[in-house]
């Protein structure tokens, strides 16, 4: 594989604002409450961009916000306490674990991993719920996390825009 | 000496160590909410903090009606205006009907001596969306305890019955559909007055008669209204059609399953029902005396003689 298949691992980025990370989690939390015709084919925008930060800023995004966004998700969605809250405590853990390895990997690989952590947060949410009593709905459950990591690549290049440099290309110096 | 790192290389518990913090807070947080409701207040807190990104999100949808509804033709307009014009006086009959049959209905019951329904108090509301959790049926309507409304409330359309206010908001409420696997509701059949609870059969959005004997005399078609037995639903309000009985000699119990009367599941504008009844006369305790009832209806119906006298 050449270096330059992974354009995140190469290029030098500014240093990220908290303010881009504040409003980058704020407008997936109004994607997240948007009247969504089928809530089960909407992806998870949240934990879309949690699992983001979580792999690119390890050491400022981690498992508090995780489970602070689900709280925040489990009123705001009127399901039992701490559903959310758990799934994406657990989905920041699994995030930070994988940070290294995903951050190689071009952006399609990337998306693969993505999507098996999304689906890994739907599955601890199902269980909670299975586990309160509630009916199973369907194999659906998992069209929303692959419709996530679709979005991956156009997240990436998107929330990484802020942070890049100016293009002057300067041929003479190394990076 | 102290040998402590410096304090650059310090970065706080391990990740798997959070992990078991905020796994077991979660999880205490569940157990909490799941079996002993206590997290009520803390959430109606977040709640709050919650409102202003909800209504922004909904935002969009409801500019986009209101556009749309400025620019309905007005050909349109004349239509529907014909066509409600045409209901009112269809259904303005009925209420005058209504009145009659009511006043009567409370004179015979006032003969056999059992307590007058009291009217019941309603308040109109909007559904503002689903609910996003694919797990249970429920939406959440504009109306809120600002509005009077409480949980536990009755949740009507034009047809019938839809669910039942299970949590009340400041500005908005969460309404269970009747479909809701966990939601049940009294009902009698109109035919004979059998009685029955009907529980929501989940993503069929159909509802089921559960411990119906399989010799019960109910038949496809029959209608099922409120019993009103519970005190939460106030009696005579369509619930559902029965639409399939399957009788198996080998269960019990027969397989009944229904279809609601009211748009369960679609439908626009909901009326809010408060049952002042419940409010009057507090559910009695079973080991409370049962001779208190007698005197209260006397009671009852001494002062309704003083006003007509």
């Amino acid at each position: 594989m050449q270096l330059n298949d992974a354009p995140v691992a190469q290029r030098i980025l500014l240093p990220v604002r908290a303010s881009t990370i504040l409003v980058s989690l704020a407008l997936a939390l109004l994607a997240n409450f948007l009247p969504w015709k089928n809530v089960l084919l909407a992806p998870d925008f949240v934990a879309l961009v949690l699992v983001f930060w979580c792999v690119q800023q390890p050491r400022l995004v981690g498992l508090g916000a995780g489970w602070l966004l689900g709280l925040l998700i489990d009123v705001g969605n009127g399901v039992l306490l701490g559903q959310h809250a758990l799934a994406y405590s657990m989905l920041a853990f699994a995030s930070i674990s994988l940070a290294r390895r995903i951050l190689w990997f071009p952006l399609w690989g990337q998306a693969l991993h993505v999507a098996a952590l999304l689906l890994f947060a739907q599955a601890v949410a199902a269980l909670v719920r299975l586990a309160a009593g509630a009916e199973f709905p369907g194999w659906t459950l998992a069209a929303g996390p692959l419709l996530g990591a679709l979005l991956w690549p156009v997240l990436t290049t998107v929330l990484l825009m802020p942070q890049r440099r100016p293009a002057e290309i300067d041929e003479t110096r190394a990076i | 000496m102290d040998h402590t790192p410096p304090p650059f290389f310090n970065r706080g518990p391990a990740p798997l160590v959070r992990l078991a913090f905020f796994a077991s807070l979660s999880l205490a947080l569940l157990v909490l909410d799941a079996r002993f409701r206590y997290t009520e207040s803390l959430r109606g807190v977040i709640a709050l903090a919650v409102y202003p990104l909800q209504t922004l999100a909904t935002l969009p949808a409801a500019l986009g009606e209101r556009l749309s509804a400025y620019f309905a033709s007005q050909a349109q307009l004349r239509e529907e205006n014909a066509e409600l014009r045409a209901r009112l006086l269809e259904t303005s009959q009925a209420a005058q009907r209504y009145e009659a049959a009511h006043a009567e209905a409370g004179q015979l019951r006032r003969l056999i001596g059992a307590a007058e329904r009291l009217p019941v108090k309603s308040t109109p509301a909007e559904i503002l969306y689903n609910g996003r959790d694919p797990y249970s049926r429920k939406v959440v309507i504009d109306k809120g305890t600002r509005n009077g409304i409480r949980a536990g409330s009755p949740v009507v359309d034009a047809s019938g019955v839809i669910g039942q206010v299970t949590r009340a908001h400041a500005l908005a409420a969460e309404v269970t559909l009747l479909t809701d696997k966990d939601q049940a509701i009294p009902v009698q059949v109109v035919r004979n007055g059998l009685r029955a609870v009907a529980y929501g059969a989940g993503a069929s959005g159909m509802l089921e008669l559960r411990f119906m004997a399989s010799n019960a005399e109910i038949q496809n078609g029959d209608r099922l209204v409120t019993s009103g037995i519970d005190g939460t639903y106030p009696p005579g309000i369509p619930v559902a059609t029965v639409a399939r009985i399957e009788r198996d000699a080998a269960y019990a119990f027969a397989r009944i399953v229904c279809q609601p009367a009211a748009g369960v599941e679609r439908g626009r504008y909901v009326l809010v029902i408060e049952n002042e009844s419940r409010q009057a006369q507090p559910p009695e305790e079973a080991g409370a005396p049962a001779d208190k009832r007698p005197v209260k209806v006397r009671k009852q119906r001494r002062r309704d003689g003083d006003a007509a006298q």
